[in-house]
């Protein structure tokens, strides 16, 4: 595997081989261990010492399914701390097969307005070529990525990010196309898209053309780990064809978060939102049954997903508005602001796709400038106009840009869910309490991706545990996000959880899968501790960036105000949550 | 009794018109439990995987009281549960 390393500063790059010390890691193991080691911890994340370090899984680009993902690492402007964010787009896959196993960007042009892509193709090793990109800025994406395809050749694949990230945003994503070369594929969170375009790097295209494919060290031991994978999809209530994730895609969760009083609602004031059903994965199916006239199932973000969550969402003209209409982004942009006009949270989706926002960051923050009565709470319109203010870059645009956070304090609000400056998803950490410690305790800000506690405490997945109740819960946390640091470094979306944490010849295989690919001969164990060794430098770093224990904390809101259905207050100990990481 | 029944997902067949999730009213006799619940709406009880009770799981054995809210869903949210 090969390790490209792009300069801005001169438009140079070097391709050598992985450095030894980098050979066993992948996805967020390898970004999360670059930014520790080469990223001066105090650096500015807009500046020229921070880093943006791509890296595919240790099992993308094979015939593993569901395993196109790519993780995005740095220093994030949101959180001042070490970031890692991952999407699933043929672009991981390609990035994988060119036997890429690393691509940073070093650097900072001196001239600023002046943006670039690169061009990388296989020329008997990888091969960067740069164009001027500076005609492609301050424009949709949806504008963009055509011109991008007829350049280059419609067997590329495209990574960008959109006019907000060259605003220079907190909430501004990386994103990836999807499979119909769309611009709709993000790695959202915590403001790596102005981390790259801090570096007037506006496009990496890829074209895999000639290429060797990923080299499998043990090839019938990765097949049976494949297998057995496939088997767990495809078996699994939540994973397989026409269960709940393709037929309803991920907003399926909308109804069940709002029965157990855990759907964040009107800014985190409620559990409950009465409009939730028609907002909900079963009216987005049953919206587009009638707008299309026959039942749509839901298709694959990126090249060999077997589980196909993505929906596409269409007006009553049966014309596209939006793909894709996730959970979070419906949650983000409805429930919590109160909004059930589903037409207009695809609207509002599709508008953060078209100029590059974080939907997660940027519904929190309307939430918020809706508490402080910039618009009243139910405005779907008034939240649209919002989205443009920032995509255009007025003064109001650019205090949202700057986060929940930011926000809360331009109008002084007190009720603001973040956590180390990163606000909430979509899971109410008073009426789920693991959740909450994964909040307060990941290196990444509040992320319920980080340690998915919802999969026992609401969902059934792994056993059964009360959602109110914190007994115990610092413990599952602990092993959720050792887990998860592991499963965000094979390349396989965090989806397959459901299956293999249920089915456990589907997590054997994929620990097959992995030792199939390297070589080694890892074990379970092996597994937690390479995710738990991953923390632990995630952690360092944060801590070398000002950002200890202390900032393992809820805001005050969640201790004092108790949250309707439950009228329950996040009641976890402060030791609990230092707990998770002093005993990793 | 008056109970407040919401049904999930593939659910929304036994309610046809209806959006998935919308509550609606049902009578109960006196001290029946989710499994009479979902006897009575013609619910396949093999299929029901999670019942909520005012915002809590409970088991098909639960005695439901007037002015309860009960959600049913199949097996959407997970494989395992009751």
């Amino acid at each position: 595997m090969y390790l490209v390393r792009v300069n801005m500063t001169d438009r140079t790059y070097q391709v050598t081989d992985i450095p030894e010390a980098y050979r066993h890691l992948a996805g967020r193991g390898f970004t999360s261990s670059v930014v520790a080691a080469e990223v001066p911890p105090l650096c500015h994340p807009l500046g020229p010492n921070n880093k943006l370090v791509f890296a595919p899984g240790f099992v993308t680009g094979t015939s593993a399914p569901t395993s196109a993902r790519c993780s995005v690492g740095g220093k994030s402007p949101l959180t001042g701390g070490i970031k890692e964010a991952n999407a699933g787009s043929s672009w991981a896959a390609d990035l994988a097969v060119m036997q890429i196993g690393g691509l940073i960007i070093e650097g900072k042009p001196s001239k600023k307005d002046e943006y670039w892509g690169i061009h990388i193709t296989w020329d008997g090793k990888p091969k960067v070529e740069f164009f001027d990109a500076t005609q492609y800025t301050g424009k949709q994406l949806s504008q963009v990525f055509p011109a991008i395809y007829e350049k280059f050749g419609e067997r590329i694949s495209v990574c960008s990010v959109g006019a907000v990230a060259e605003l220079g945003y907190s909430n501004a994503g990386v994103v990836f196309n999807d499979q119909e070369k769309r611009p709709t594929r993000y790695a959202g969170r915590g403001g790596l898209g102005s981390v790259m375009a801090s570096k007037g790097l506006k496009f990496v295209v890829l074209d895999r053309a000639g290429a060797p494919g990923v080299e499998i060290a043990d090839k019938a031991l990765f097949e049976e780990g494949r297998k057995k994978m496939i088997d767990a999809l495809r078996s699994h209530a939540i994973t397989k064809p026409k269960g709940g994730l393709n037929t309803y895609g991920t907003a399926v969760l909308i109804n069940i978060m709002n029965e157990a009083g855990g759907l964040p609602t009107r800014n985190f004031s409620s559990g409950r939102f009465e409009g939730a059903p028609k907002i909900a994965g079963e009216a987005i199916f049953e919206t587009v049954k009638t707008r299309k006239g026959k039942e749509i199932y839901n298709h694959a973000c990126s090249p060999g997903c077997i589980i196909q969550c993505s929906n596409t969402y269409y007006d009553e003209n049966g014309e596209e508005i939006a793909s894709c209409v996730e959970y979070e982004s419906d949650w983000a942009l409805g429930a919590n602001c109160g909004i059930d006009n589903l037409d207009d949270v695809a609207r509002m989706v599709k508008l953060c796709n078209e100029y590059g926002l974080d939907t997660i960051e940027t519904g929190t923050t309307i939430a918020v400038a809706m508490e402080a009565g910039v618009i009243p709470f139910g405005d779907s319109k008034g939240a649209i106009n919002l989205i443009h203010e920032m995509g255009k870059g007025t003064p109001l645009g650019r205090i949202l840009g700057a986060g929940t956070a930011t926000t809360g304090r331009v109008y002084g609000v007190t009720r603001v869910p973040v956590v180390k400056g990163q606000s909430m998803p979509a899971y109410e950490p008073r009426a789920v309490k693991g959740i909450g410690i994964t909040y307060a305790t990941t290196t990444m800000g509040a992320d319920h991706t980080a340690g998915y506690t919802i999969a026992p405490e609401i969902l059934g997945v792994m056993g059964k545990q009360d959602p109110l109740s914190p007994e115990g819960k610092a413990a599952l946390s602990r092993a959720f996000q050792a887990t998860t640091a592991f499963i965000d470094s094979t390349g396989h979306c965090l989806f397959i959880a459901f299956a293999i944490l249920d089915i456990a010849s589907g997590y054997q295989g994929m620990i097959d899968e992995v030792n199939g690919v390297l070589g080694t001969h890892w074990t379970a164990d092996d597994v937690l501790k390479h995710g738990a060794q991953i923390l632990k430098t995630e952690r360092k770093f944060n801590e070398a960036a000002g950002i200890g224990k202390e900032a393992d904390r809820m805001p005050e809101f969640m201790k004092t105000e108790p949250l309707p259905p439950h009228n329950q207050v996040f009641d976890v100990p402060d030791e609990a949550l230092d707990s998770v990481f002093s005993e990793l | 009794m008056k109970i407040q029944v919401k049904l999930f997902a593939s659910f929304g067949r036994y309610r046809p018109g209806a959006l998935p999730g919308m509550p609606f009213e049902l009578e109960l006799p006196e001290g029946a439990t989710l499994r009479d619940l979902i006897h009575q709406l013609g619910l396949p009880v093999e299929e029901v995987k999670v019942c909520f009770v005012n915002g809590r799981v409970e088991e098909l054995d639960y005695t439901l009281s007037e002015g309860d809210e009960a959600g049913i869903f199949p097996p959407i949210g997970g494989g395992c549960l009751p």
